[in-house]
């Protein structure tokens, strides 16, 4: 397939065409640079939601499940679930594909037409996603999906890169992950625009609902509410049910205990992220941070095109400036200077 | 030969009846270690379902594991899907492990499979076979 084929196949709804453009782009071929540029017009349409959380905390059965709500609400999925890639062989095992339906095929997720499953290695890279992801992201947008789920890596906790492509990021937690310090660190858990505690069958899960919503109350406001607080309401503060009471503007993520192999708790999941959605679109968010996001991605570009300009070049010798440096004839930073003096006239 | 490198994404399914998943899990355990990026399928996939995940993945290598001995039924079943779906098997390298008698070797080769392996094979001859067999089936050098 050529790019022509590709891009118009993208374009009218071919699934092995998008297959073969995320391999072009995912190994760095030119023919995906040029597939992204003309499929760029067509996209900024889909839904992009993250999801993210440690590892086993069930984040492929959360996708599964949602991808059947979404279905079911008459709205095509694209899915990206990204598994780690090994730093020692560059092999991967990427195993979220298989928990779509898990045993029970009767959904048919797998053979959907309103459905697209790509598996991707993080081909050692830290952060929770491939490098590739949301160039994949924006081919499947091209193609037309309502809804995009980015799943990422088993993260730990300061892997947050899914805000750098998801429009709403889920982080979802289980019961006994750890105590209210672990809830309150800084990191992963400061980025969920809806949390989820998954697994909610297990016990301790309304206790880490409730640490989550402290989490999130904690400020001067939240403390106000809580000073007030009469003793009959003591009730509402033990369960955690004064933190409903708080209106505030803005968005106040919610908290959604699900079973997710259940089914339990999928649809309010799915309620809370159209509702996202919505909000996003209503306060102008939406255009805001995919503005901010988009000056980013420019910005390295530019600097990844730099080096490239730098390798080719015979306008100036790096490896002698390099040289230079190291025999400390030139500080860094002088050097670089006189780099950028060369190339950019009014530096 | 385009000197361009790609690399090597292999699709390790189960078809139909059958439960015997320690053979596929172990053979994708040691691609991974090889190099390779490994999707498991899981149990008890259907031949479409393998066919659909074949072409949505873009592998370069099926292979599918059966010891239910309806190999001769499945296999060309998920190669004829693969087509339906707008893929090309003949672009794959396609595998089959687990029970196969030695005497349809022949004839399930002839159905457009390129390799099979019993159990008993060493896994480098499987991870060999793959290094050997992409490069000519794509026409494109191999990254590990």
């Amino acid at each position: 397939m050529d790019v022509d084929e590709i891009v118009e196949g993208i374009l009218s709804g071919n699934k092995r065409a998008l297959a073969r453009a995320i391999t072009f782009v995912e190994n760095e071929y030119p023919e995906g640079k040029e597939i992204l540029k003309r499929i760029f017009p067509k996209t900024g349409k889909a839904h992009v939601v993250g999801i993210t959380g440690f590892p086993g905390v069930g984040k492929s059965t959360i996708v599964s499940k949602l991808t059947q709500e979404f279905r079911s609400r008459g709205k095509t999925v694209g899915i990206v679930a990204i598994d780690p890639g090994s730093p020692f062989t560059g092999g991967a095992l990427l195993g979220d594909r298989l928990r779509m339906d898990g045993l029970d095929s009767s959904k048919k997720l797998w053979i959907d037409p309103g459905v697209f499953f790509r598996s991707m290695s993080s081909r050692g890279r830290a952060g929770g996603l491939a490098a590739k992801t949301g160039d994949a992201v924006r081919l499947m947008d091209a193609f037309g999906f309502d809804v995009i789920l980015v799943e990422t890596v088993g993260a730990g906790q300061s892997e947050v890169d899914v805000i750098e492509v998801a429009d709403t990021s889920i982080v979802a937690l289980m019961p006994e992950m750890g105590d209210d310090i672990q809830i309150n660190k800084a990191g992963i858990l400061e980025i969920g625009d809806i949390y989820v505690v998954n697994k909610a069958d297990l016990g301790g899960a309304d206790k880490t609902e409730r640490w989550i919503k402290a989490m999130l109350m904690m400020d001067q406001e939240a403390v106000e509410i809580l000073t007030k607080t009469s003793h009959a309401q003591e009730y509402e503060v033990q369960t955690g049910k004064i933190f409903d009471k708080v209106s505030r503007a803005g968005w106040v993520p919610p908290v959604i205990k699900t079973i997710a192999d259940k089914g339990e708790g999928i649809p309010e999941l799915a309620d809370a992220i159209e509702k996202h959605f919505d909000y996003l679109k209503s306060s102008g968010k939406l255009i805001e941070t995919r503005k901010q996001r988009l000056s980013r991605e420019m910005i390295e570009i530019l600097l990844q095109e730099m080096k490239n300009y730098l390798q080719r070049t015979d306008k100036i010798n790096f490896k002698e400036v390099v040289e230079k440096v190291s025999r400390n004839d030139l500080d860094p930073h002088t050097a670089v200077e006189k780099i950028m003096k060369s190339i950019l006239k009014d530096y | 030969m385009e000197e361009r490198e790609k690399k090597i994404r292999v699709l390790v399914a189960k078809v139909g009846l059958d439960g015997h998943d320690r053979g596929a899990k172990v053979v994708a355990r040691f691609l991974r270690d090889a190099g390779f990026e490994v999707i498991y399928t899981g149990l008890h996939r259907t031949p479409q379902e393998v066919a659909m995940a074949a072409v949505q993945e873009d592998v370069d290598v099926v292979g599918i594991s059966l010891h239910s001995g309806a190999h001769m039924t499945l296999v060309p079943k998920v190669l004829n899907y693969i087509r339906e779906y707008g893929g090309d098997p003949d672009e794959m390298v396609v595998l089959v492990g687990g029970i196969v008698p030695e005497d349809e070797f022949d004839e399930l080769k002839a159905k457009g499979v390129d390799g099979i392996f019993i159990p008993g094979t060493p896994i480098s001859e499987i991870v060999d076979f793959i290094k050997e067999t992409v490069p000519k089936k794509k026409g494109m050098k191999v990254k590990s």
